[in-house]
């Protein structure tokens, strides 16, 4: 195991973020807060409970989820590509580092940075809601299982990714929908039951709903499952960057 | 000895369908400063990129040391520097923390006194703490010679170094990779400047169109395809070339004042001796002579022009 460059990689990228600790941590931090607003407020007024749980409350789970999901993405799918677009990455293919601990030490740092944020932002939501997290150490749990599993996600797309524009692709269209309509602002039980079975197509509802159960004890599918769906997504992403490094798909061609 | 670096039957064809490499097979001697030239799109860089492993080949196989680049990975990338064609860094990176990623990235501990005595050899030390966007062209190719350095690599790969760098570093490179060879590090370099090759390589190698025209020591090479010139300062000029020396491929100059006499060293053609005779004999007599070497330059493009 090559650990002095696993570390080198990891403190390089962990630099970055702080280097740009405006953009990573500060606008993730505001939206969520305007998201508060809107839906705490306009929502919320109109929606007092669900399941018990006043709407500010319950809402959060699911927007921690949906930074953790898009950040994590965002994080590992560009710290790949740039190099690969400005050339840098010679170096890391030149490098004697296994596939294993290129994938360490990107991800790593992709999913230590989005749980840091998913924490800043728990500590926002606290500001404007009172909060009672259940099970603390499954909370901690889902986070760093979704963190791992979207930024292994976003390193695919990274080294998938010929231009920015497919870059951004895949998080526009496929991701921000799917958490949207995974039942972050609601209880997938509030839809009529064809869009009900329709959402159980969708794998953000797992984590939603898993995650807010270690808050709430309560989730809209049995949380057992919601950790299957976790897993079984990581273990996906898993072979996929497996069969990258293999074939050199996109990197040594 | 063993070669350092071996490479047999390495060919390249790049998804574009294109192959890049034909059938190449070369050994790198331990210690020597090795010139890899041939004409754009000849399949250097493509070559240097599958030993460093950046590119897969599409067949044969290449040992570093002993240890195959695939299945010993590891041994082989770690003895392994490169300098690449293409100015590719960071650019929001300090110079002093893009080289100490490269030491760590190659599996070295740190070393603070080392990566400072790196940069000041490349003159680069009081830029340490600027980001690379802010060095110029020069400096950038300084900076990522450093990194290549900073991992105290046994072999190092220069791809054309001295591309778009003024004479100072230029000379300041070559010093360096003297001091490097000296010091027991092998070199290959690739250059379009074949004075470059002329002065400091050890041995030539000639690619063109993907294959390995040539591997030859450079004295060797320039004493077998060199070409001598035998240049006669005449103390009267000539209007014409007498018919007589017409068997002699002479060339007069323009004001009749100069004869110039090409020839090949290994051919045993009319030979200078018997020219000189003749001429004397002609009555053209001379107040001066001077013999000239072809340079490397001249080999290159013969052979070049000869395969196309
Ligand atoms: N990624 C690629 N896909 C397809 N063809 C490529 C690729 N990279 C290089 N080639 C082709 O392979 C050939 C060899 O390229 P290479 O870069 O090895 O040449 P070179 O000898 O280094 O040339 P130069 O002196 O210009 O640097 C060229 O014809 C080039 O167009
Ligand atoms: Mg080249």
């Amino acid at each position: 195991m090559n650990f002095h460059a696993v570390w080198a990689i990891y403190r390089m990228e962990m630099a970055r973020a702080f280097r740009t600790m405006l953009q990573s941590i500060v606008s993730p931090v505001i939206s969520t807060s305007l998201y508060f607003v809107v839906f705490g407020s306009a929502i919320g007024s109109r929606i007092t409970e669900i399941d018990g749980i006043s709407y500010g409350a319950f809402i959060v789970p699911g927007l921690i989820m949906l930074t953790l999901l898009t950040q994590s993405i965002s994080n590992a799918s560009f710290a790949i590509y740039f190099p690969k677009f400005v050339g840098s990455i010679y170096e890391l293919l030149s490098a004697p580092v296994s596939y294993l601990e290129i994938v360490l030490a990107y991800v790593g740092a992709a999913a230590t940075k989005s749980i840091v944020l998913g924490l800043i932002i728990l500590a926002t939501a606290a500001l404007f809601v009172p909060l009672r997290i259940e099970h603390p150490v499954w909370m901690l749990a889902f986070l760093v299982l979704t963190a791992v599993t979207f930024s292994l996600f976003g390193f695919i797309i990274g080294i998938w990714a010929k231009s920015f524009e497919q870059l951004q692709l895949v998080p526009l269209l496929i991701v921000t929908p799917l958490t949207f309509l995974g039942g972050s602002f609601y209880s997938i039980n509030m839809l009529p039951d064809i869009w009900r079975t329709v959402t159980l197509f969708n794998p953000v509802v797992y984590l939603v709903s898993g995650f807010r159960w270690s808050f709430y004890g309560t989730s809209d599918v049995p949380v057992a499952i919601s950790l299957g769906m976790t897993v079984v997504f990581l273990l996906i992403c898993i072979a996929i960057v497996a069969w990258i490094f293999r074939t050199g798909y996109r990197l040594r061609n | 000895m063993q070669p350092i670096i071996s490479i047999s039957g390495v060919t390249k064809t790049y998804a574009t369908g294109f192959t890049a490499l034909k059938e190449i097979n070369l050994d790198i001697r331990r210690g020597e400063i090795f010139a890899l030239l041939g004409p754009n799109g000849a399949g250097k860089t493509t070559l240097i990129s599958i030993v460093c492993g950046i590119v897969n080949r599409s067949s044969g196989t290449v040992t570093v040391d002993g240890h195959d680049i695939n299945r010993d990975y590891r041994a082989a990338r770690s003895l392994i520097g490169l300098v690449p064609q293409e100015l590719t860094i960071d650019a929001f990176e300090s110079v002093w923390a893009t080289v100490n990623y490269s030491r760590g990235l190659f599996g070295k501990p740190a070393d603070k006194a080392f990566v400072e005595k790196v940069l000041r050899d490349l003159s680069l030390w009081d830029k340490k703490d600027a980001k690379a966007i802010t060095l110029s062209g020069g400096m950038k190719r300084r900076l990522m010679i450093a990194k290549a350095l900073s991992h105290e690599p046994r072999i190092l790969f220069l791809d054309e170094p001295t591309a778009g760098v003024d004479v100072e570093l230029r000379q300041d490179m070559w010093a360096m990779v003297r001091r490097l060879r000296e010091d027991g590090v092998t070199i290959i370099l690739t250059t379009h400047y074949i004075e470059e090759a002329e002065a400091m390589a050890d041995r030539v190698g000639v690619i063109n169109r993907g294959e390995i025209v040539l591997v030859e020591d450079k004295a060797e090479l320039m004493r077998k395809l060199g070409r001598k010139r035998l240049i006669l300062e005449l103390r009267s000029p000539l209007d014409a070339i007498p018919d007589a020396f017409s068997h002699y491929a002479l060339e007069l100059s323009p004001d009749g004042g100069q004869l110039t006499y090409t020839y090949d060293n290994q051919s045993e053609r009319p030979g200078v001796a018997s020219l000189i005779r003749e001429l004397e004999a002609a009555g053209i007599h001379f107040r001066d002579m001077d013999t000239e070497n072809s340079s490397l330059e001249e080999i290159f493009v013969n052979l070049v022009r000869k395969q196309a």
